[in-house]
């Protein structure tokens, strides 16, 4: 099968490294004016030179968002399914070698967490967990979704790499999007920050797109969590990897996410430090870049920064989510993936959504569309 | 003088301006535009709509405008889900008329030709109005009306875009040799190019995102009504040949008539 690997191979991670740099403010001002804009015009947006067109380009990026996706933000939340997981990870509270009680929902659990979501007018959920295969794959998933589809219009999964075997069963399901992160594209490095489980094997988990695509999957979400290298460079090849399978999977809508290292329990320290302008400006590169990529902006994230990405890029938000599996109802204490930022409720985002001009949209999908 | 009113179906439209109700800001913006625009059909997506709620926030904001509620299969990509889609709608919404969407490509959002044929014709058997969104392809639009299509709904520009008419040409021909309405639907920018389709004698046209997210929706939305009503005047009153040949007041060679 063809897929990213080879394409990712033809890339060094130094080369775009020492292009990021060279980059000048007259190479910035030609790629925004140019009307298709490549991947290379994408690293050129990047660059540490383009922060001085930022003002530019956030009124780029709103226009632009506004013409694709209109004045809308699509409202969802996650629903944490189990924090059991067979990987180390240094970065992530899941992580194996936490010595902290684990919890997998049940039947029942499952539904008393959906009905606490369904109560707080959630209709597009996203389904999480760690990664344990034996106790929770693909069987443990297919039930979820089978007891979960009466409750949301629309199911997306944030699991550990599948086969495309699987990503079809769960298709025929209705499951709607999947996201897997590469976390970090640095393949030398990965090994550090996974030394131990299946989530180590750097090349499986590239490669998972290329399966989600095969399987037909309606929506695919991407990134990389921004702390751990450079993410001028780990951006890149993340926009790299979505404009290959945008090519290659022509019928499936792509997501990227922007998730910021937060604090959680025993893990490190972020390796680089990303700003909020840092942020803003990755943001509207993916947008004057891209302009029908789905944003979402996760509750990782500050309040300011939440109500003022509304309308600069963002498409779609979490609010009020809980990271621990049974957080919404049945077990509010078990160890969570990481520290929410922006704790208000629903209610709230929504009010804030309206006040800054936008539409809240709590269902946008419909479960007719499922699994042909 | 009024302009002559659209007959589609068993229904009369005195306004031949149709709206969509996505991208806008918020429902009383949406609710306020509709009005201003003085359009009687108005087209939502079936995936916005909660059925299961009894209360739809979407649907609650529509009432005031008294239009008529077109539902659409956006979201479908194949003739499959957009029957299914079709069937929910008419379920849900208590209606027969059905706007085809079908775009297996999420990017550019073009509709799927050969399963837009196959799902006009199994939809039209089952009793539904069904106006399909197309590209402006004039062979298309005779197979459609074959298939017992109400109208068709060939685009001007990629959806979304604002570019005008760039399927000049093709909607000339289509207009030229159609048996039913032919609503310009999608790429619809500024009011000049609601005007420039009705006076190519376009019987409608749907305009949403030119609206929705322009500076102040309300204005803009009167604006569209005043342009569509000026081109179909236009037309009706028969629009003067252009050529680029020299009309001279006294005829040159009259003296061979003397």
């Amino acid at each position: 099968m063809k897929s990213f690997k080879d394409f990712f191979e033809k890339y060094q991670w130094d080369e775009i490294k020492a292009k990021l740099e060279k980059v000048t403010l007259s190479d910035v001002e030609n790629s925004l004016q140019k009307k298709n804009k490549t991947i290379e015009d994408f690293l050129n947006f990047l660059s540490p030179v383009a922060a001085q067109k930022l003002e530019l380009m956030a009124k780029m990026t709103q226009q632009l968002t506004q013409k694709r996706f209109g004045k809308t933000i699509q409202l969802y939340a996650p629903l944490y399914l189990s924090n059991e997981c067979q990987n180390i990870c240094t970065y992530c509270g899941f992580s194996l070698d936490n010595a902290i009680r684990r919890k997998t929902l049940t039947d029942t659990e499952l539904m008393i967490e959906a009905t606490v979501l369904k109560s707080m007018g959630v209709n597009h959920v996203l389904l999480v967990s760690g990664e344990a295969n034996k106790t929770v794959g693909i069987d443990y998933f297919l039930n979820a979704v089978r007891l979960l589809k009466p409750y949301f219009a629309n199911i997306s999964i944030e699991v550990q790499p599948l086969s495309e075997e699987e990503y079809q069963q769960l298709h025929n399901a209705g499951v709607n999007a999947v996201l897997v992160y590469q976390e970090t594209y640095h393949q030398e490095v990965y090994k550090e920050y996974h030394p131990k489980g299946k989530k180590s094997n750097f090349n499986f988990r590239l490669e998972t797109p290329d399966r989600i695509g095969q399987a037909g999957i309606h929506k695919m979400g991407l990134g990389i969590l921004l702390g751990l290298e450079d993410w001028r460079v780990d951006s890149f090849f993340n926009a790299l990897h979505i404009d290959y399978l945008q090519k290659q999977y022509w019928k499936s809508r792509y997501s990227v996410s922007f998730p910021r290292l937060r604090p959680a329990e025993g893990i490190i320290e972020p390796n680089f430090i990303m700003s909020d302008r840092d942020l803003l400006q990755l943001i509207c590169a993916y947008r004057i870049w891209n302009e029908d990529l789905e944003i979402s902006v996760s509750t990782r994230e500050n309040e300011t920064f939440r109500n003022n990405i509304i309308s600069l890029g963002a498409t779609a938000m979490s609010a009020a989510s809980k990271t621990n599996p049974g957080g919404y109802a049945v077990d509010k204490a078990s160890l969570e993936q990481f520290e929410t930022s922006d704790e208000r409720s629903m209610e709230e985002i929504k009010n804030i959504i309206k006040k800054a001009g936008y539409d809240p949209v709590m269902k946008d999908w419909d479960a007719v569309y499922n699994g042909f | 003088m009024r302009n002559q009113p659209l007959i589609i179906a068993d229904r009369t439209f005195e306004s031949r301006l149709f709206l969509g109700t996505g991208k806008f800001g918020n429902l009383l913006e949406m609710t306020d535009s509709i009005i201003a625009s003085g359009s009687e059909m108005v087209t939502m997506a079936l995936k916005r709509i909660d059925s299961q709620s009894s209360e739809d926030d979407l649907l609650n904001a529509l009432k005031p405008t008294k239009s008529h509620l077109l539902p659409n299969t956006s979201g479908a990509r194949t003739a499959k889900e957009a029957v299914l889609a079709a069937q929910l709608a008419r379920e849900a919404l208590e209606t027969n008329w059905i706007k085809l969407e079908i775009h297996p490509d999420p990017k550019y959002l073009l509709p799927d030709p050969i399963e837009t044929l196959y799902a006009t014709e199994e939809l039209a058997k089952l009793g539904f109005i069904v106006m399909p969104y197309i590209h402006a392809d004039p062979v298309l639009c005779k197979r459609l009306e074959d298939a017992g299509t109400a109208v068709v709904m060939p685009l001007g520009a990629p959806i979304g875009t604002n570019k005008g008419l760039r399927t000049v040409d093709f909607l000339e021909i289509i207009i030229s040799q159609s048996n039913v309405p032919v609503v310009v639907d999608a790429g619809i920018g500024a009011p000049s190019d609601a005007a420039k389709a009705m006076e190519m004698g376009a019987d409608a046209v749907l305009v949403n995102t030119a609206i929705a997210v322009a500076g102040n929706p309300v204005e803009m939305a009167r604006a569209f009504k005043k342009g569509v009503i000026a081109g179909r005047r236009a037309f009706e009153a028969g629009l003067g040949a252009i050529g680029n040949h020299a009309k001279a007041s006294s005829p040159l060679t009259s003296f061979l008539f003397d």
